[in-house]
């Protein structure tokens, strides 16, 4: 069972300001039914303070506590104040929150910065995720700039940190490399090498056999290790010039990202490793 | 406030007279059954009684039952030992909702030592394709492990046929019937399941000791190396007060099978059959007609696990849930991921899994709560089915 705060239970139990606003200023609407948590947040503003703010939210107790204890801190506030309230401040509001429950009040500051940029009439009203830079973690829909965002702000130091904060690693798992990436690039560590304006074939000057044996080892030693940890796997069904075709098993025969997977995965790692001109088709 | 438990698959009561049967062995009759003093020796008397009640529940011989500490380590045993005697063979068939202690371990085995494992999906009632499991099996498959009933859903799998088919194929079988043993029948003496898992905790007997049945003349390695324990194949001085407890439980489960598929499972079907009339936008899931009598999965849509887990204990009520916030993961059930359960409910799924210590009255209770705490959540929630709900654009990686 989570340990929670009196507080967060306080709110739980007797969340505050539930409900909607007909004639809201902003509107903020993060997460979604399949990531397991959304908050819809509505705000009143008058002559630059926020006069009432309420909320709907699909999640767990502390998503619900989180979400009420954002309104009460926005009641009051002037939209310059509002700006300035991060997910840290709504977990110290509540006295803390289970560490695996950050992402909780993560979502209140993205809800937050959605509706106020709703306000400003710069940006649709219902939005999953702030949809900025690459798509890092496909099963959760996070992006890069939240998560260096996230680290830097609550100077996490390991991936679990970062799942905890975004969710960002807590699916399939196949971000990780990527998470240990960016956490390197926010901590000063290193910086992701730039990619060479012209992609070179590994493949060129090789014979045809040769080729397809490259194809093969990459991938029996770098795609199907990456799929059978997730209890999934691909078999090589044929190799038609630059067409291969695969035809997916186990765990990814009946996975609803395996097209991801197909084009995000495979083949992006035989473009890379191949040749740039590969395409990968599901036989 | 009194409490109401309907988590008997997460563990269960202590039977009173299980508890009394135990009791002397902590403070006075306390020797080590090895010892060769009778101080000890009346201690082995018991601990061989308690082996022939295990074998007594199973239909099995009492020297095919090695007493372990927990259903985890009978499945580990039996997995670690299939392999070890068969190093030539490289291949596991297990399926995609079997319990942690079978899953990790595969996954475990997979990674870390280089097998191949196939995991069998299901249907979306959370059943398993025989011709599908019949194909996986190859040449090189050292063990097929599959759970006799689910813990989540107690959906009831037909490993007695599928361990005929193992046979024919010249594969160990494994069965991990920790939530079936105590409330269905089992036979092993007309069936060619090779291994069976079962837990104590699960039958009313306390946490900390298990078994696992070996037939006999199986290759066989132990785990745990170490004394002369329990034939040579399960080293460290015995849980006596564990076993002896173990015994007296399947004896009483014998007594109280039929009670099990009578009151237990019409206590079940009314609580069931309940919320689904008093609860709009709520569904069974697994298969209703082969399911152990005491489990029932409803899916609340619309709202997360947790929050009603957290507000049903509120009101007294101990449940199960398989959303994601209850189990520090951040993906729902995996196996009602595996059958296919829209997100919509995924996320909101109680498990209610009762005993022969559950009554009417209480059932009652849960009818008059629960109804009132899926009201409330639904109105802080921005989802119900007569809204739209934001598109589900992000479905989850296998």
């Amino acid at each position: 069972m989570w340990e929670y705060t009196d507080k967060v239970k306080d709110h739980f139990l007797n969340p505050r300001n539930v409900g909607t606003i007909e004639d809201a200023d902003g509107v903020g609407e993060v997460g979604s039914l399949a990531c397991g948590d959304a908050l819809t947040l509505y705000i009143k503003v008058n002559d630059s303070v926020i006069v009432d703010a309420k909320f709907q939210t699909f999640g767990c107790a502390s998503a619900i506590a989180s979400s009420s204890a954002l309104t009460e801190m926005l009641k009051g506030k002037t939209v310059a104040e509002a700006e300035r309230i991060t997910n840290k401040d709504i977990a110290e509001y509540l006295g803390g929150l289970p560490r695996e429950k950050m992402h909780c009040s993560v979502m209140g500051q993205e809800a937050l910065e959605q509706a106020l940029k709703h306000m400003r009439g710069e940006a649709p009203s219902k939005m999953e995720h702030s949809h900025e830079g690459t798509l890092i973690c496909e099963c959760f829909g996070v992006f890069d700039e939240e998560i260096l965002r996230a680290i830097k702000q609550n100077d996490l130091k390991t991936v679990e940190d970062v799942t905890s904060f975004t969710k960002a690693g807590g699916g399939c798992g196949k971000c990780i490399d990527d998470l240990e990436r960016l956490l390197k690039e926010a901590h000063g560590e290193g910086v992701c090498p730039t990619p060479s304006a012209e992609p070179v074939s590994p493949a060129q000057g090789l014979t045809n056999i040769q080729r397809m044996h490259l194809i093969e080892s990459v991938i029996d030693n770098e795609i199907r290790p990456m799929l059978q940890r997730d209890g999934g796997d691909i078999r090589l069904l044929d190799i038609d010039r630059q067409l291969v075709s695969v035809q997916f098993i186990g765990m990814c025969s009946n996975c609803p990202s395996s097209h991801l997977t197909l084009h995000n995965l495979i083949e992006a790692k035989l473009k890379e490793k191949v040749d740039p001109e590969i395409s990968v088709r599901e036989g | 406030m009194k409490t109401i438990y309907m988590d008997n698959n997460a563990t269960t009561r202590v039977d009173p007279a299980v508890f009394e049967e135990m009791r002397p062995y902590f403070c006075d009759l306390y020797g080590n059954p090895s010892s060769m003093h009778r101080f000890g020796g009346q201690v082995g008397v018991r601990l061989r009684e308690a082996r022939a009640r295990v074998a007594a529940l199973l239909r099995c011989e009492p020297d095919e039952i090695i007493f372990t500490s927990c259903g985890s380590e009978s499945d580990n045993t039996a997995i670690r030992s299939a392999l070890s005697a068969q190093p030539d063979k490289r291949h596991i068939v297990t399926t995609r909702v079997e319990h942690p202690a079978i899953l990790s371990l595969c996954k475990f085995l997979e990674k870390k030592e280089g097998y191949d494992v196939t995991y069998l999906g299901t249907d979306e009632r959370g059943r398993i394709d025989l011709d599908e499991y019949r194909d996986a099996i190859r040449n090189d498959t050292a063990i097929v492990s599959v759970m006799w009933a689910n813990n989540e859903t107690g959906n009831i799998y037909p490993v007695e046929k599928m361990a005929v088919i193992a046979r024919e194929r010249g594969t160990v079988f494994h069965t991990d019937a920790v939530q079936a043993v105590g409330k269905i029948a089992i036979d092993l003496a007309t069936t060619p399941i090779d291994m069976l898992s079962l837990s104590g905790h699960k039958l009313h007997a306390p946490k900390g000791v298990g078994a696992l049945f070996v037939r006999k003349r199986l290759p066989f390695r132990p785990f745990l190396i170490g004394g002369h324990q329990e034939s040579s194949r399960r080293a460290g001085t015995e849980n006596t007060t564990g076993i002896i407890a173990l015994g007296k439980a399947c004896e009483l489960a014998m007594t109280h099978m039929d009670e099990e598929n009578t009151s237990v499972k019409t206590l079940r079907n009314r609580l069931e059959n309940g919320l689904l009339e008093r609860i709009p936008d709520a569904i069974v899931n697994g298969d209703r007609g082969n399911r152990l009598p005491n489990t029932t999965n409803i899916s609340f849509g619309y709202v997360e696990g947790e929050a009603i887990l957290l507000m049903m204990d509120q009101m007294g009520i101990c449940a199960s849930s398989g959303s994601a916030c209850t189990s520090g993961s951040l993906e729902p059930s995996h196996v009602l991921r595996a059958m296919g359960v829209p997100f919509t409910f995924a996320h909101g799924s109680i498990r209610f899994s009762l005993s022969r210590f559950n009554t009417g009255a209480e059932v009652d209770s849960v009818l008059d709560t629960l109804p009132t705490i899926i009201e409330n959540l639904r109105k802080l929630s921005p989802f119900s089915a007569d809204k739209s709900a934001p598109a589900c654009t992000k479905a989850f990686s296998e």
